[in-house]
C-alpha cells in the first residue's frame, strides 16, 4: 500500500518535471514569436520613417515659388519647376474623378438597393472584383487602344478614362458596402411614409452613409493621384501647360519617373521635389478626412 | 361627399404614385445604367488587349510566349515573351517569400497581441504605407535603398557564398531582380497585413477563450485556434498581395535593371532583369513599328491572364471565409 502511494507520487513528480520542462518550453516558444512579430512590425516602420524623411530632406530644398508655377527649364540646367505637371495632375485626376465618382456611387446604389437577385448583379460583383486587381499598365493599354488610338493624340481625355477606370471599382465596393450597413428600418420608416425608393435613397440611405461613401472617394482619388504606369500610354506627359482636353498633358508621377532617370543632380532634387509635392497631396486627402470623419462620426460606418 | 372625398383623395394618391414610379424607373435606370457600365469596362478592356495584341500573335503564335529574342529593328523583327514572364514571377516570388511571413505577423501583432492604445496607431501607420504610391517608393528604392540592399545584404551574401551558391553568384549592384524583390515585399505588406488583420477578426472571440481555458500560450492560441479557422481567408489575402506584386510597374521599371533579350533571364538573384509590365513601360512611347507596339500590348495581355487568375481565386478566398463568418454570427 504505502509502496504503491510512494511510487505513484514519483511518477507524479516525474510527469510535474515534464510538464513544466514543456511548459518552459512553450513559454518559450510564445515569447519568441511575440518578439518575432515586434520586429517585423519595426521593419515595416522603418521604411515608412525612410521614405517620409528623404522625400522631406530632399524635397523641401526644391521647393521655391518657381519651382511650384513655371514649366521646366532646358534639361539638366536646374532651371524652372513642375508648374505643368501640378496643374496636370489636378486636371487629369479631378476630370477622372467626375466620371469615376458618381458612376461608381450609382453602380453601388444598384447593388445594395435595386438589385433583386438573378444574375446580373452577381456578374457586376465579380466584374467589379475582376477590375479592382487588374494591374495599373493594362488599364493604360485600354485608354490607349480606345482613345490615343481614335482621336489620334495622346490626350487628357485619354488620361481621365484611364483612371476613372482603376477609380470606379473601389468606389462601387465601398458604396456597397456601407450602404449594406445603414438599418433596415430606415428604409422601412421611407417606405411607410410612402416615399419613392429614389427619394428614399438619396434623402435618407445615401446621407446617413455619407461618410463611408467619401472616404471610398478619397481612399480611390489619392489610389489615382499616384498613378504612373496608365498615363506613360495615355498623357504622354510634356513640359507645356494645359493646351486643351484632346492635347498631351503631364503629371506629378510621370514627371517624378521622368526626372529620376535623367542623369543629372538638378534633375534629381526637382524628382525629390515633386515627389514631396504628391506625397502632401495624397496624405493631405486622406489626413484631413480622417479628421472629417472623426469630428462627425456617423455610427453606420462603423 | 364621402365618394367625393374619396375620390379626390385616391386622385391625389394617384398623382403621386404616378410620380413616385416614374422618378422609381427614372433612378433605377440610371443605377442600371451605371452598374452596365463597369460591365462595359470590363469589355473595353477585353476589347482593346485582344485588339492590341492581334497582330503579334497571328504573326508568332505560341512562340512569342515560348522564345526569348526581342529584337525591333526592322526587317529582323522577333518578338519573345519568356524572359519577362520569368522575371515577373522571380522578382514576385522574392516579394511573397520575404512579404507573406512579415505580414502575418503584423497581423498577428495587431489584431492579438497589442493593446488597442499600441494597435490602433499602427494600423493608421499601415495605412499610411499603403496610401504612398508606388512612384515614390520606386524613388525612394532607386536613391536610397538600393544601397542599403547592396551594402547590407548583397555583398555579404557574395562575399561569403562567392561562386559556391548559383543564387548570388553574381556581383551585387543593386538594381537587380533582388532588389525589386525586396521593395516589392514592402509595398505589398501593408496590403497583406490589412486584410489579414480584417479575416482575423472574423474569429469568434469564443474559439480564442476555448484555446486560452485549455491553457494554451498566445502563440498556440494563434496557431491552433485562429490560422484554422482563417486560413483560406490568409491565402486569399496573400494571393492578393500577390496580384499586386506582379501587376506593379513603375516600381519594378525603375529598379529591375531593365535588360532585354536572352539575357534578361534571370541566372542569380542578383541579375538585372526585366518584367512584362517594366518591359512595356520602358518601351511603350519610343515604339517602332506596329508589331513592336502589338507585342508590348501581347504583353500586357498575358499579364492580364496572369493577374486574373491570381485575383479571382484569391476573392473566392477571402470571400468565402467572411461569408461564412457573418453567416455564423446571424445564426
Amino acid at each position: 500500500m504505502t509502496d504503491n502511494s510512494n511510487s505513484s507520487k514519483n511518477y507524479a513528480k516525474i510527469l510535474h518535471e515534464i510538464v513544466n520542462k514543456k511548459y518552459k518550453k512553450r513559454l518559450l516558444v510564445n515569447k519568441l514569436v511575440t518578439m518575432f512579430t515586434i520586429v517585423c512590425v519595426l521593419a515595416a516602420i522603418i521604411p515608412l520613417g525612410s521614405i517620409l524623411l528623404e522625400v522631406v530632406k530632399n524635397g523641401a530644398s526644391a521647393i521655391s515659388f518657381e519651382f511650384l508655377t513655371q514649366p521646366q527649364g532646358s534639361i539638366g540646367s536646374g532651371r524652372g519647376g513642375i508648374g505643368p505637371a501640378i496643374q496636370g495632375t489636378v486636371i487629369v485626376v479631378g476630370l477622372a474623378s467626375l466620371i469615376g465618382a458618381p458612376v461608381g456611387v450609382l453602380a453601388g446604389i444598384y447593388l445594395s438597393e435595386f438589385a433583386k437577385g438573378g444574375i446580373f448583379p452577381d456578374l457586376v460583383r465579380f466584374f467589379n472584383d475582376v477590375l479592382t486587381g487588374l494591374p495599373s499598365i493594362v488599364i493604360g493599354i485600354v485608354g490607349y487602344v480606345i482613345i490615343v488610338l481614335s482621336i489620334g493624340s495622346f490626350s487628357v481625355l485619354a488620361g481621365s478614362i484611364a483612371l476613372s477606370i482603376i477609380m470606379i471599382p473601389i468606389v462601387v465596393r465601398v458604396t456597397e458596402e456601407t450602404l449594406k450597413i445603414v438599418p433596415y428600418s430606415l428604409r422601412e420608416a421611407g417606405h411607410s411614409l410612402g416615399i419613392s425608393k429614389a427619394k428614399i435613397t438619396l434623402s435618407i440611405v445615401l446621407p446617413s452613409a455619407k461618410n463611408g461613401i467619401l472616404t471610398g472617394i478619397v481612399i480611390a482619388i489619392s489610389r489615382i493621384a499616384g498613378e504612373t504606369a496608365p498615363l506613360i500610354m495615355t498623357i504622354l506627359g510634356t513640359s507645356l501647360f494645359f493646351t486643351g482636353i484632346t492635347g498631351p498633358v503631364d503629371a506629378l508621377p510621370l514627371r517624378i519617373w521622368r526626372l529620376a532617370s535623367q542623369p543629372y543632380e538638378s534633375a534629381h532634387a526637382f524628382g525629390w521635389g515633386s515627389a514631396l509635392i504628391l506625397i502632401f497631396m495624397i496624405l493631405t486627402l486622406s489626413v484631413g478626412l480622417r479628421f472629417l470623419a472623426r469630428t462627425k462620426s456617423f455610427k453606420a460606418d462603423y | 361627399m364621402t365618394s367625393f372625398g374619396s375620390k379626390n383623395s385616391r386622385y391625389i394618391s394617384s398623382l403621386f404614385v404616378v410620380r413616385n414610379k416614374r422618378h422609381d424607373k427614372l433612378f433605377s435606370g440610371l443605377v442600371i445604367g451605371a452598374a452596365a457600365y463597369t460591365l462595359l469596362m470590363v469589355g473595353l478592356v477585353a476589347f482593346s488587349v485582344t485588339r492590341g495584341s492581334i497582330d503579334i500573335f497571328s504573326a508568332e503564335g505560341i512562340q512569342f510566349v515560348i522564345q526569348s529574342n526581342w529584337n525591333a529593328v526592322e526587317g529582323r523583327e522577333s518578338f519573345g515573351a519568356f524572359p519577362y514572364i520569368i522575371g515577373t514571377l522571380l522578382s514576385s516570388a522574392i516579394a511573397m517569400a520575404i512579404g507573406v511571413p512579415i505580414s502575418l505577423a503584423i497581423a498577428i501583432f495587431i489584431s492579438e497581441i497589442a493593446p488597442p492604445r499600441i494597435g490602433t496607431p499602427l494600423s493608421f501607420v499601415t495605412e499610411l504605407l499603403a496610401a504612398v504610391p508606388s512612384i515614390i517608393y520606386g524613388l525612394w528604392a532607386l536613391f536610397v535603398f538600393r544601397f542599403w540592399v547592396r551594402d547590407l545584404i548583397e555583398k555579404p551574401l557574395y562575399d561569403t557564398f562567392h561562386g559556391s551558391l548559383p543564387f548570388f553568384a553574381k556581383t551585387p549592384f543593386g538594381l537587380d531582380i533582388f532588389t525589386a524583390g525586396i521593395v516589392l515585399a514592402i509595398m505589398i505588406i501593408p496590403i497583406i497585413s490589412s486584410i489579414c488583420r480584417e479575416v482575423m477578426r472574423v474569429v469568434p472571440d469564443s474559439q480564442r477563450e476555448a484555446a486560452y481555458s485549455l491553457g494554451a500560450t498566445r502563440w498556440e492560441t494563434v496557431r491552433m485556434a485562429i490560422f484554422p479557422y482563417v486560413k483560406s481567408g490568409l491565402v486569399g489575402a496573400s494571393m492578393l498581395g500577390l496580384g499586386r506584386a506582379v501587376g506593379e510597374t513603375i516600381l519594378v521599371t525603375m529598379i529591375i535593371g531593365n535588360v532585354i533579350g536572352p539575357s534578361a533571364i534571370p541566372t542569380t538573384f542578383f541579375s538585372q532583369g526585366q518584367t512584362l509590365s517594366s518591359l512595356v513601360a520602358n518601351e511603350f512611347n519610343e515604339a517602332s513599328s506596329d508589331l513592336h507596339l502589338s507585342a508590348l500590348i501581347a504583353l500586357g495581355a498575358i499579364l492580364l491572364v496572369l493577374t486574373m487568375g491570381i485575383n479571382v481565386v484569391a476573392r473566392l478566398l477571402v470571400k468565402k471565409k467572411i461569408k461564412a463568418s457573418s453567416g455564423a454570427k446571424s445564426q
